[in-house]
């Protein structure tokens, strides 16, 4: 078998983990990347609206700093992240925006005097200071006090995406596209690698590494209807599952996007509302002005959603043969901002609907779109349970975004944790050593290879495992979506059982030979059978509302009980979680509040610490 | 009226010997809205769970699903059925290596390319945390932007009969990479330097012109422009590195 023996293994190259990729190789680390596609093809490249940093350069950004970029980020969790890390994270976004423009990301510049903007339909003036021209400028994305999103037109993922791997051209990173990173290497303590299957032949291969680390993005494909691209399947997210040992922070905690295009759930830009779009009913008529007279249109996204899937509900919606969606309406934003600012959105119309956004309105509806759960590490990115696993970006439950995270904050996210954690694993790897045990090696290959060896025999059964696969994003589209309750999600748990059961049967209907795209699955779907079964369970266990997870049965905030994030483990032969509860956050900087948009009806935490009227207990004492 | 298409698809898997290069006939019905993204993935879920083929993004993003359409180049993702006739042949990209059906690994050529065209912004400025960003123009971010839009599907270097006939020849898509440089400020690269980077006949002196590559472009980059302006400032170039080698001078 090929092995390859590396300082460092990204899994996933995408903006979170080649970000780290350059700050190991920076500092003198081989460093090897694994991705699904070419890096440049990662996810991170739809990201459009833009990424979140406190330069406060543009007038309507004036007075911005990292305190009120953190404000609107534990405000825009319900204070469900961790404080510390958010802090971290405020603090840190500026430098990591600048540095992708020493790097080279044309970010959009200040252009100084009078200019118009839309706001909730109106159209408003603004004048931007000579003193500021050629700044990196900013605009409006829900949720936050300021404007604060950095954008490059509407490509701002994309030219990240490719500044950074440019960077990591530059580095001489290695990096292995369609490779799959199937199993980790451990021994119950440390990690020391992972079995790989490539993508070009169906070969294993065995990288041995010091430090692991997972940044393989969200697991949005678990839903029916999702933005997410289709390689966002959480096969990253499995691989610490299946440790036994290391938890999944928060899985429940799933966003959905208010503009999603019917009927293909691709992505129309926040940036849409944000420079002045408005949500339109069947009769033609607002909402958002309604339900949320201050922030209206712009309100933090779990709320726009609920309020869209609440309209619908009361008959107010367009009915189409996809379903009932309502409209986005941008056409009084004209034609030059459209065809300058918006553009991927007009091509996206275009070529996807056949609509003209200029003159016609756009089909939306809410999708799935982000995946605040992941694998569970601490400030530093350190996987909990096992010693040289880190995890960084969308994969990651890092925790800055708590119950929900605002739009422009992922983008920073994987710039900054990349940058913090990859440093935190070059001081790591700083003289560590690390024995390759080669019974741990054989028994990760050996529980591989007996699977593929079984799917091709297909003695197990003749379970069609894309039927299977339907059968759970409808599940969890129908009973984990926007809104829930008990009873639909006790529903869901036992039909994801009943699916994740007959996962053993699943037999192929092909060959398997080769870059197989059926045996892929194939090999995948029982640990994507278990994330939606972590995302259920949680979702039932978490009798609140906060965030993005919104029971009918229970409609508070319950700050008394639920300050907690729920960490899901797995034993082998389970045929569910484990759950256990950490508190979210040790220091409370900012104490649980009103967010000022949403329904808020708070059931208040007694515990001093939480309240702000002590300080927590050092470290070394608790 | 809805109508029975008729797919003709490239087969082959190199890793199976009893594999051999073939065309395989597949129908569908059409349904509304369909794009080859939707009737690519019915044919394997429903008939060949083994065909091959990429997507990633489905949003004509990501630059995954280039492969011949009826002979063209172009995205599959962002292509509507409604658009097309009845029957639709489809053929993996050409000048990439295939790796099996219409899936061809583009990701080997892209990092040479990036590679050879040096494709990060060259500078002796080392990055200072504290300082404000360096300024820069909206108008030249906007500039930069518009050719930083490619998202290396290689359409273009699949439609370039150049770049069929000799595997070394650069391409459009390399030629605006160097362009995208050119234009930005950050970048400290003399065109002396960018010349001996496409100077040459695998570069923009190999380049027949006939522009097969700009009509094929889905994201619509400019690459006429960048073609003339690149062999006007390399054409320049050779020139006077001529007459600094018959004054003498070493450029
Ligand atoms: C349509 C859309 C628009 C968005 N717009 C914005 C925005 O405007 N602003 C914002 O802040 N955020 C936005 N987001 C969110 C943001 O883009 C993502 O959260 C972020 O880019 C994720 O980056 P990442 O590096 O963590 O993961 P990704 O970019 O998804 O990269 C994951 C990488 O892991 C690899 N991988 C996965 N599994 C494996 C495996 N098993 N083995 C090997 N490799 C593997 C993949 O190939 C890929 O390279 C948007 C998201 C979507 C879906
Ligand atoms: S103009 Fe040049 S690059 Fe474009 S298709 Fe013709 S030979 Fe190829
Ligand atoms: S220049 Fe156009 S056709 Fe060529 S790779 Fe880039 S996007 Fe594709
Ligand atoms: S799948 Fe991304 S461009 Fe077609």
């Amino acid at each position: 078998m090929e092995t390859i023996t590396t300082d460092l293994l990204c899994i996933g190259a995408g903006l979170a983990g080649e970000r780290v990729a350059v700050e190991a190789a920076a500092r003198g680390f081989e460093t090897i990347c694994l991705s699904i596609v070419p890096p440049r093809r990662s996810h991170s490249s739809a990201a459009q609206g833009g990424m979140q940093a406190s330069l406060g350069n543009c007038i309507k950004g004036e007075g911005d700093n990292p305190d009120v970029h953190f404000a609107d980020t534990v405000k825009g969790s319900d204070w469900g992240c961790d404080q510390e890390v958010a802090r971290l994270f405020a603090e840190t976004a500026p430098i990591a925006v600048r540095e992708m423009a020493h790097w080279g990301v044309p970010w959009n510049r200040v252009v100084p005097g009078k200019s118009t903007y839309f706001k909730a339909g109106k159209e408003f003036e603004k004048i931007e200071l000579p003193e500021k021209e050629g700044l990196i400028t900013a605009r409006d994305f829900g949720g936050t006090a300021k404007w604060r999103t950095c954008y490059t037109s509407d490509g701002t993922g994309h030219t990240l995406l490719f500044t950074m791997d440019n960077e990591v051209v530059r580095l001489g990173v290695t990096v292995h596209d369609r490779v799959e990173a199937v199993r980790l290497i451990h021994d119950g303590e440390t990690c020391m690698g992972a079995v790989a299957r490539c993508l070009r032949t169906g070969a294993l291969r065995v990288y041995l590494a010091k430090a692991t680390l997972i940044a393989t993005g969200g697991y949005g494909r678990l839903y029916r209807e999702t933005t997410n691209a289709v390689i966002n399947d959480g096969s990253g997210t499995i691989l610490a599952l299946d440790t036994g040992i290391v938890p999944l922070g928060n899985m429940e905690a799933v966003q959905f996007h208010p503009t999603g295009i019917v009927p293909t759930n691709i992505l129309v830009t926040e940036g849409c509302r944000g420079d002045g779009g408005t949500l339109k009913d069947v009769n033609g008529e607002r909402f958002m002005d309604k339900y949320e007279p201050a922030k209206q249109e712009l309100a933090s996204r779990d709320v726009v959603s609920r309020w869209m899937m609440h309209h619908i509900r009361q008959g107010l919606g367009v009915k189409s043969a996809y379903g009932d969606h309502l409209w986005l309406d941008i056409r009084h934003l004209g034609e030059h901002h459209i065809k300058t600012k918006l553009r991927e959105v007009e091509e996206i119309c275009n070529s996807f609907l056949g609509v003209d956004p200029i003159t016609q309105m756009i089909p939306v509806r809410p999708a799935q779109h982000y995946s605040m759960g992941g694998v569970r590490t601490n400030k530093d990115g350190a996987a909990y349970g096992l010693k040289g696993l880190f995890a960084a970006g969308e994969a990651a439950c890092w925790d800055m975004h708590g119950l929900n995270r605002l739009g422009g904050n992922s983008l920073a996210e994987t710039i900054v944790a990349g940058k913090i954690v990859g440093e935190k694993i070059a001081d790591f790897l700083e003289g560590y050593e690390v024995h390759f045990k080669s019974a741990c090696i054989r028994e990760a290959v050996k529980h591989h290879q007996e699977r593929e060896d079984r799917l091709i025999r297909g003695k197990d059964g003749r379970e069609n495992v894309f039927v299977l696969r339907t059968v759970m994003q409808d599940v969890l589209m129908d009973k984990v979506g926007i809104f829930r309750n008990g009873e639909d999600l006790q529903k869901a748990v036992d039909g994801l059982q009943i699916i994740y059961e007959r996962t053993a049967k699943i037999g192929l209907r092909s060959s398997g030979v080769g870059a197989n795209p059926e045996l892929a699955l194939a090999l995948r779907f029982p640990g994507m059978a278990r994330l939606a079964l972590c995302v259920a369970a949680g979702a039932l266990a978490r009798t609140e509302s906060r965030g993005c997870h919104a029971r009918e049965d229970y409609p508070e905030r319950n700050d008394r009980d639920w300050l907690k994030r729920t960490l899901a483990t797995w034993k082998e032969g389970d045929s569910l979680p484990t759950l256990t509860y950490e508190p979210n956050s040790k220091v409370w900087e900012l104490p649980p509040g009103d967010r000022g948009y949403g329904v808020c009806k708070i059931i208040s935490s007694e515990d001093p610490v939480v309240c702000g009227i002590e300080k927590p207990l050092p470290d070394s004492i608790e | 009226m809805e109508r029975a298409l008729k797919f003709n698809i490239f087969r082959y898997n190199a890793m199976d010997p009893r594999s051999v290069p073939q065309m395989q006939t597949f129908y569908l019905d059409e349904t509304d809205s369909m794009t080859l993204f939707i009737a690519l993935n019915r044919i394997r879920e429903e008939q060949d769970p083994s065909l091959q083929f990429d997507f990633c993004c489905r949003a004509g993003i990501c630059g995954s699903c280039a492969m011949l359409i009826n002979g063209r180049p172009d995205l599959a993702c962002h292509t509507k059925t409604k658009d097309l006739p009845a029957e639709i042949t489809l053929m993996p990209l050409p000048v990439f290596k295939l790796i099996g059906d219409l899936s061809v690994d583009t990701g080997t050529w892209f990092r040479a390319m990036n590679e050879t065209v040096q494709s990060w912004i060259h500078t002796d400025r080392t990055f200072d945390p504290k300082a404000t960003e360096e300024r820069m123009s909206n108008e030249e971010a906007e500039a930069i932007y518009e050719l930083e839009r490619c998202i290396e599907c290689g359409c273009c270097v699949a439609a370039c009969g150049k770049a069929n006939m000799r595997p070394d020849f650069m391409g459009a898509v390399a030629f605006n990479r160097i362009a995208r440089f050119i234009t930005d400020p950050r970048d400290k690269r003399t065109m002396k330097e960018y010349f001996d980077v496409v100077g040459t006949e695998e570069g923009i002196f190999g380049c027949l012109g006939l522009l097969g590559c700009e009509d094929i472009c889905p994201k619509h980059l400019p690459l006429q422009d960048q073609l003339g302006m690149l062999r006007r400032k390399m054409g320049w170039t050779a020139v006077r590195h001529l007459f600094d080698g018959l004054l003498g001078k070493t450029a």
